[in-house]
């Protein structure tokens, strides 16, 4: 379904994320997760159109900017067995 | 840096680390002066012969000693909240750097750009050079640019251990499963040293943190050369 192992830094300028007013604390692991979310449903909602992915790059890279290496991977992992918990 | 017998604190490098220096000496300053007179109105009622049994009440002195205590734990209060709201703030970072505690020692990750992370062991004691200190140095440092406002956040790979740097006003707590955030800021370049500050395990004390604050330039070209 989606293409999880092609994720390859996009090229471009780019500046670390910016604050995000939904999260305006010092807790900041949904502001990550919620990224990743939106990053899947970016892309699978584009692709079924058939549209560029290219509007999706921001949510990549903020989430890649935030999140933890491992848990970007254990998340990767779950959405290729079929078993991760969000809703893409 | 801290020195042998040192009672105060370390040098302030940020600027949130100022206004903590500030709020201490303020703090304290009250503190010595309700300590003088409670020491003066003790040695005061030891010293003297006069004894006053039948007063029932007494309402200007009660009012004082009401509302002045009030007004000295606002006079606390109101500077402690301002500080405590100022570093929850987080104004344009330039750089998010990540670092996750792991039993025993940091990992730290550079994800704004390409995947730069390593991980943080403390050099063993044996293997020192001369002028290095004990239990302080690490073999991989975290260098970051100076005079940059820097998003550090801050988490666990396995049980609670906590991020701290005196120098800098930061302790954070690593939690498993959640992120937190805190703002880095140095004003000048050079080491700062910090220890994990939770209680995390065997090697609790052996898992030290380092940071090295250089110019822009200088953490370009350090970047550049590890990937």
């Amino acid at each position: 379904m989606l293409n999880v192992e092609n994720q390859k830094p996009p090229k471009g300028k780019w500046t670390t994320p910016p604050f995000d007013p939904r999260f305006p604390n010092q807790n900041q692991t949904r502001n990550c997760y919620q990224n990743f979310l939106d990053y899947h449903r970016c892309m699978k909602a584009m692709n079924r159109r058939g549209k560029s992915t290219q509007p999706c790059e921001y949510y990549f890279r903020v989430y890649r900017s935030l999140c933890p290496i491992s848990w970007v991977q254990r998340w990767n992992q779950q959405i290729q067995d079929g078993t991760f918990a969000g809703k893409i | 840096m801290a020195y042998p017998y040192q009672l105060g604190f370390q040098d302030a490098t940020s600027p949130v680390m100022e206004e903590l220096l500030h709020f201490h000496d303020h703090t304290l300053m009250i503190v010595f002066l309700i300590s003088t007179l409670v020491l003066y109105l003790i040695s005061l009622m030891l010293s003297t012969k006069l004894t006053h049994t039948n007063t029932m009440d007494a309402q200007e002195i009660e009012t004082i000693w009401t509302v002045l205590p009030a007004i000295i734990l606002i006079m606390i209060a109101l500077p402690s909240l301002r500080i405590l709201y100022m570093m929850d703030e987080m104004n344009n970072p330039l750089l998010t750097v990540k670092t996750m505690g792991h039993q025993w020692y940091w990992s730290y990750e550079y994800t704004d750009y390409e995947e730069l992370n390593f991980d943080s062991y403390m050099i063993p004691t044996t293997e020192l050079k001369p002028g290095e200190l004990r239990l302080l140095e690490v073999d991989n440092r975290l260098i970051l640019p100076m005079e940059t406002p820097i998003r550090m956040l801050i988490s666990s790979e396995d049980v609670l251990h906590s991020w701290a740097v005196p120098s800098l006003g930061l302790k954070t707590d690593a939690i498993p499963g959640r992120l937190n955030q805190t703002t880095l800021m140095s004003l000048r370049p050079g080491l700062f040293y910090g220890q994990c500050s939770e209680i995390c395990g065997s090697n609790h004390s052996f898992m030290p943190i380092v940071l090295e604050m250089v110019p822009l330039k200088s953490f370009e070209s350090w970047s550049s050369s590890m990937l």
